[in-house]
């Protein structure tokens, strides 16, 4: 115990030092890691009640909670609240409408942000008003199914759930109630995901930090609804009702709808995310069940954790990058030009057809060097 | 925001009284068979409506360029009229008689309607133009798409200009991407795409029913690339008739087979819910004018 409490003071005063970023990240690169550098502690937990308790209020994708880069002191107590809603969530402009199932109210659930070391302390709640029964499986968690056998609730009951976040990267979470529910809670929108950071924040693997701006956090979502015999898609008086129906549909594997943060368009028009000239971005993208292919139409991935995992170096300059479904993926980004950029599942067919579609808006001064137009279109001489 | 929220109107609604309005739509699909084995004479074609003659102002359709820089398109001053125009948009009902006569390809809309008294969706400017040549051999009369100038003066005041409220600025050709970008945005009604029943959108000034619904409506002018000398003056027009400009809330260039343009995509701009038409009626004379 004793001993313990040594190293996490050790390990404290090493974070807390910003210089010392770089020679951590050599050290990582060059040592095999043991036990304790790969953040996996065993052994009896310190006394969690010495640690600072944060609580923190989620907001809505692809919204980001405010939080430090580099953490601020030792590790803490992080707490969380998830109330599940059932909920109809029209999905595209036709108004075809799915019993969604969700975390908080939105597809995806928000993204939770804690550091390396830091306790995820979840309370979920499952409100008397819902109909079915729902857990959740973290997939940065050690242990019972990512927990998800430690939190099943019926509606009307609620559980807390502590684990130690001991690696980081960008995880997906998702509801895991048993058999074919798994898949189809999943696809019925309820999964999110969660950023542990490293408490010297991000590096591109060779002891560069790496900062961002603006964060965005998107969800991507395949929806599989039934059609009616005119090709229509059919509308249900209630999840249950729509289970059989939306089961042949899943079976098929072949999503109806492919979106961004829970509809076609939720993230285009007035929605869609901002930027400017010179800032950086980081882009978190989850895909709960499926594969998919971020790309930035006129721009790139300066750097990409496509699988999401920090202590992996990044890779660079990307022009697409796959996210193997139930992942998490990071991507950095700085805006060289200003216009409309679109970000969108490169199987263009998902993108366009299917609604993978998100748009950012960003301003500032035209880069003639990058990019000129030499001769506007005229009649050929 | 992450999803839209359920409206009052679902689906289910409307599906509910499906049988009952497949059922009716069937028997007024067999009144108009009746009706067409009377004299030629005897069927005119849908309701029309006479849009008097008056001024009005309208912009030059096309993407124009003035030193090598997206610019607006000319503002028209002019008068035009009397032009007489069907009162609705093409509806199912009607456009069905000529598929079912083999005269048009059936359409591809969207979403199947249970009832015909809604506007036909998922017609190409090709299926616009076999359906205008059917109704005039049927009818004896000369049946066409408007010209965009045409549609703006019997939109009255459903018109919308397309002018893009941006200085354009050579060394940022970004600003004016954004500018349309925003515009279209804040024009997009958060509405519903399904097509509605004749008259859901109402009245213009003119009378003319349902005009920038969520039909869009084809136009029988090409799309162009215009570059406008120092002056003001044409320097050059490169006409590409393959494409066709669709009017309705936004002016919307599209390939003349496309059926349905609403995904989004690479395509920043806002797209149209529905492609759709109605058709204008040349007088058959002088003397028959009014009916
Ligand atoms: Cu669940």
């Amino acid at each position: 115990m004793e001993d313990h409490d040594d190293i996490n003071l050790g390990r404290r005063n090493l974070m807390a030092g910003v210089a010392l970023a770089g020679v951590f990240g050599t050290v990582l690169a060059s040592v095999p890691a043991s036990a304790e550098d790969a953040g996996v502690v065993t052994g009896p937990a310190p006394d969690l009640s010495t640690l600072p308790r944060v609580k923190v209020d989620l907001v809505a994708p692809p919204g980001v909670h405010a939080h430090d880069q580099i953490a601020v002191g030792g590790p803490k107590v992080v707490e969380f609240t998830l109330t599940i809603e059932e909920k109809p969530l029209v999905i595209d402009d036709l108004g075809t409408t799915v019993h969604a199932m969700t975390f908080n109210g939105s597809v995806p659930g928000p993204l939770m942000v804690v550091h390396e070391g830091d306790y995820v302390e979840l309370t979920l709640i499952n409100p008397d008003t819902n109909m079915l029964q729902h857990n959740i499986d973290f997939h940065s968690a050690t242990g019972a199914l990512g927990g998800g056998g430690l939190t099943l609730v019926n509606p009307g009951e609620q559980v807390k759930l502590r684990f130690k976040a001991t690696r980081p990267g960008t995880f997906v979470y998702h509801c895991a109630p048993g058999g074919p529910m798994i898949p189809w809670h999943v696809v019925s929108g309820m999964n999110g995901a969660i950023m542990v950071l490293p408490r010297d924040g991000l590096n591109d693997g060779h002891g560069k930090p790496l900062h961002y701006d603006r964060i965005f956090y998107i969800g991507e979502q395949d929806f599989y609804i039934p059609k009616d015999a005119d090709g229509n898609f059919k509308t249900y008086e209630s999840a249950g009702d729509a289970y059989s129906d939306m089961l042949e549909v899943m079976k098929t594997l072949t999503p109806t709808h492919e979106v961004f943060n829970g509809a076609a368009g939720a993230l285009t028009g007035e929605n869609a995310m901002t930027a400017n000239v010179g800032e950086t971005i980081l882009v978190v993208h989850s895909q709960a069940n499926r594969d998919t292919r971020p790309h930035l139409i006129g721009g790139h991935g300066d750097y990409v954790w496509n699988t999401g995992k920090f202590r992996n170096a990044p890779e660079v300059d990307l022009e697409t990058w796959h996210i193997p479904g139930g992942a998490a993926g990071a991507m950095l980004y700085t805006f060289l030009q200003p216009g409309i950029y679109a970000y969108v599942n490169h199987n263009l067919i998902e993108a366009v057809e299917l609604g993978a579609t998100a748009h950012f808006k960003v301003e500032g001064e035209w880069n003639d060097d990058l990019m000129t137009q030499v001769q506007a279109p005229s009649p050929i001489a | 925001m992450t999803a839209r929220p359920v409206e009052n109107l679902t689906l289910a609604d409307l599906l509910l009284p499906a049988s009952l309005l497949v059922g009716l739509s069937i028997f007024s699909l067999m009144q108009m068979d009746i009706l067409s084995l009377k004299p030629a004479e005897a069927y005119r074609g849908p309701q029309t409506i006479v849009v008097a003659p008056h001024a009005y102002e309208y912009r030059l359709p096309g993407d124009f360029q003035m030193d090598g820089v997206p610019v607006n398109g000319t503002l028209q001053q002019a008068e035009a009229g009397p032009i007489e125009v069907m009162l609705h948009q093409v509806t199912l009902a009607d456009y069905h008689e000529c598929v079912s006569r083999g005269a048009c390809d059936a359409a591809e809309p969207v979403i199947r309607s249970a009832r015909a008294d809604v506007p036909v969706t998922g017609v190409s400017f090709d299926d616009a133009m076999d359906y205008a040549q059917w109704l005039s051999e049927r009818t004896g009369d000369t049946w066409r798409l408007p010209t965009v100038a045409e549609w703006i003066f019997i939109a009255g005041d459903r018109a919308v200009d397309h002018a893009v409220d941006a200085v354009t600025d050579a060394d940022n050709p970004a600003e004016r991407w954004i500018a349309t970008y925003e515009q279209e945005a804040s024009r997009a009604v958060p509405a519903d795409a399904r097509p509605q029943p004749s008259g859901f959108f109402g009245a213009n000034d003119m009378g003319v029913m349902d005009i920038a619904g969520n039909v869009w409506e084809w136009t029988a002018t090409c799309a162009n690339r215009t570059t406008l000398a120092p002056d003001g003056s044409t320097a050059s027009v490169v006409e590409s008739c393959g494409i066709r400009y669709l009017e309705g809330r936004h002016l919307t260039p599209m390939s003349v087979f496309v059926r349905d343009s609403r995904s989004g995509g690479c395509s920043i701009g806002a797209a149209p819910d529905n492609l759709g038409f109605r058709l204008v009626r040349e007088p058959r004379s002088w003397l028959r004018l009014p009916f």
